[in-house]
């Protein structure tokens, strides 16, 4: 019997989510305050950032479920940022004039604050500047993961994902 | 060299040791392996072959294979990826097929010790270690057996928090499970571990072990748990003996145990997840990360764990394969070209990628040639690795008494190897020691955890394959 050949979904071919597969968190929910957004789209055994939600806004099926975010009840705290063991969960906040802000996972030499880094996207390219704003090291990290908080234009928020020193 | 800055691990100033390389001082830290000090001075071959005088260099790290071979005070075949440096030692380049010592004090009759415990458990990783803890908790005398010189297995390399169930460790570093467990077992009144002591055969009655070298001793246990491990798989094309082809566990050993930095720039082959994890330890330890080929048409491990990688700009070239590589003592270049899906490559599609590390992350067997020397039932079992024992669900062979737990039974993750150890384990409490109702919770739970982790879509092969061998 001749097997069909099957389509391979982009993230499982390349490692990085298209923008369209990503649930982002509606954009006026943006500009209230900060907000959370799960890059997790596979089934596997894996439950922290349930687990550790103080409002139980991070829903499951089960220990192997894809998780949800309930946009209304997260506070945009960053307890799972911090906690999720794949580094794959960013807060987002549009709340300020003239820019947003991206609290992503990191786990390498951490910059200044104030310090002007390259703002990547998902592959890794850079598609801005920005401006660190605000760091939280592993120590003072309720998971163990260091996270730092960038200032990046309003219209790269569904992009920017990492960040590389420049200097 | 050795890193100096890394953002998970800090490597202490210890004391220096000094010994000689073909006649060179060569300092070494106190608790460090000859390879490691070796590679720290640049230094990665470290014999050459019998045939065709080849050069070889390290490629596991953790004894199990025969890469890293050396003459030590006129020792022929040392493995010096598990051998401490000490003070004075003479190291030597071993060149072809070596001369075997002629005289052996240490075998002669009535000299040997012998050891009668409880429970023999055969490695000191995260399945040895918990079974041992476990049963010692019951109220049996364990004696832990490794042939490295630390405990831990391979969960003191691992950098990244672990998945799975909150309940459980996930959340938190392998690194730090792994200390903390190894901490418990040191402390534990009832368990005597023994490091750098290899297993050399296994009898109806009595195990034998050897210790540094030197020291020969009987142990007569009455259950023993075999938790051995794996060992890393090799590929083939051109030149793959070259120093500077790793495994990725191998690589993963000399950075985050030894602190030492394996090259500049490496190219990974195979994008499971110990090829996405160790790669993403690689770029932390401040190694260049050129690419990380996979020959299947998917990445195999977790996706999340490839986003990271992504995210810094690490191309993973599914539907590709490493053609051979080019060097003429060591890796200096490797091919890579895009498969056509028919045995053949793309034409035009051939890149060079200048790195001085290839580090092969392409599979794990598991290490079963203690259980086949016992003459357990073994299996065939192409998703679980290798052979693997057929087993019950409590870990127990198709030997009385003889138990297998971890990566020796089929190749998981470490969160299954000590939900396995804590079976086998309490098993083994309940049979000799002064275990009950506790340790039959303990099963009862253990079994449940398992089976929810091996439950999502990724595990469908090895639930089959599991089935098959009695789980």
């Amino acid at each position: 019997m001749k097997r069909r050949k099957e389509e391979i979904p982009l993230w499982q071919s390349k490692g990085y989510l298209p923008a369209e597969r990503v649930n982002l968190p509606p954009g006026e929910r943006m500009l209230e305050g900060p907000v959370a957004v799960i890059e997790c789209p596979q089934r596997i055994p894996c439950d922290p950032c349930e687990e550790s939600c103080p409002v139980g806004a991070i829903h499951m099926e089960d220990i192997n479920g894809v998780p949800t975010v309930d946009t209304e009840k997260c506070t945009g705290c960053s307890i799972c940022v911090e906690n999720c063991p794949g580094l794959a969960i960013f807060t987002l906040d549009c709340s300020m004039e003239g820019g947003c802000e991206v609290t992503l996972p990191y786990e390498f030499k951490l910059p200044e604050i104030g310090e002007e880094v390259s703002a990547l996207n998902r592959k890794g390219e850079e598609v801005t500047k920005a401006r660190v704003k605000k760091i939280k090291t592993k120590e003072n990290s309720s998971g163990d993961t260091s996270t730092v908080t960038i200032e990046i234009p309003e219209e790269y928020v569904k992009e920017v994902r990492n960040i590389r020193r420049m200097k | 060299m050795r890193i100096d800055d890394h953002p998970i691990l800090s490597f202490p100033e210890t004391d220096t040791v000094t010994f000689t390389y073909e006649g060179k001082e060569i300092a070494a830290k106190k608790g460090e392996t000859i390879a490691a000090a070796l590679h720290n001075e640049g230094i990665i071959e470290l014999r050459r072959s019998g045939d065709k005088q080849r050069p070889r260099g390290l490629f596991c790290a953790i004894g199990k294979c025969s890469s890293c071979l050396m003459k030590v005070d006129g020792v022929p075949n040392v493995r010096t990826c598990i051998t401490m440096a000490s003070e004075g030692m003479r190291v030597e380049k071993q060149n072809g097929f070596p001369e075997l010592p002629r005289e052996v004090n240490d075998l002669k009759p009535g000299s040997i010790d012998t050891a009668e415990p409880d429970l023999l458990v055969v490695g000191g990783g995260p399945a040895g270690l918990k079974s041992g803890l476990v049963a010692a908790e019951a109220g049996a005398d364990v004696i832990i057996v490794d042939e490295n010189p630390f405990l831990g297995g391979q969960l003191i390399k691992q950098t990244h928090k672990f998945f799975g169930s909150s309940e459980q460790e996930a959340g938190i570093r392998g690194v730090d499970i792994g200390e903390e467990l190894v901490e418990r077992v040191e402390r534990h009144k009832n368990i005597k571990s023994m490091t750098s002591t290899s297993s050399v055969g296994i009898y109806e009655d009595t195990v034998g072990v050897y210790k540094n070298m030197s020291h020969f001793q009987k142990i007569n246990p009455r259950k023993t748990i075999i938790a051995t491990g794996a060992t890393e798989d090799m590929i083939t094309f051109p030149n793959n003996d070259l120093p500077g082809i790793y495994g990725a566990g191998g690589v993963q050993t000399l950075m985050n145990v030894y602190g030492v930095k394996p090259g500049e720039k490496v190219v990974m082959v195979g994008a499971g997840n110990v090829g996405l994890i160790v790669s993403y330890q690689l770029l932390q330890a401040g190694v260049d990360v050129e690419a990380i080929v996979e020959i299947a048409p998917r990445i195999g491990g977790y996706f999340v764990h490839a986003a990271k990688l992504r995210r810094f700009g690490v191309p993973i070239l599914t539907g590709h394969r490493v053609l051979e590589v080019e060097g003429k003592e060591r890796v200096e270049k490797v091919k890579v070209a895009e498969t056509n899906g028919s045995g053949g490559i793309v034409q035009g599609s051939v890149v060079d990628y200048e790195v001085d590390i290839l580090a092969l992350a392409v599979g794990l067997s598991p290490s079963y040639k203690l259980l086949g020397h016992a003459g357990c039932e073994l299996q065939f079992q192409p998703q679980l690795g290798g052979y693997v024992p057929t087993r019950n669900e409590r870990m127990e062979t198709t030997v009385g008494g003889l138990y297998v737990a971890g990566d020796a039974a089929g190749i998981e993750e470490a969160t299954s190897a000590l939900l396995e150890g804590t079976i086998a384990g309490a098993d083994v409490g309940l049979k000799i020691g002064e275990g009950g109702k506790a340790e039959e919770d303990l099963i009862n739970d253990s079994q449940e955890k398992l089976s929810r982790l091996r439950a999502g879509p990724f595990y469908r092969d090895l639930r089959e394959s599991l089935k098959e061998v009695g789980v």
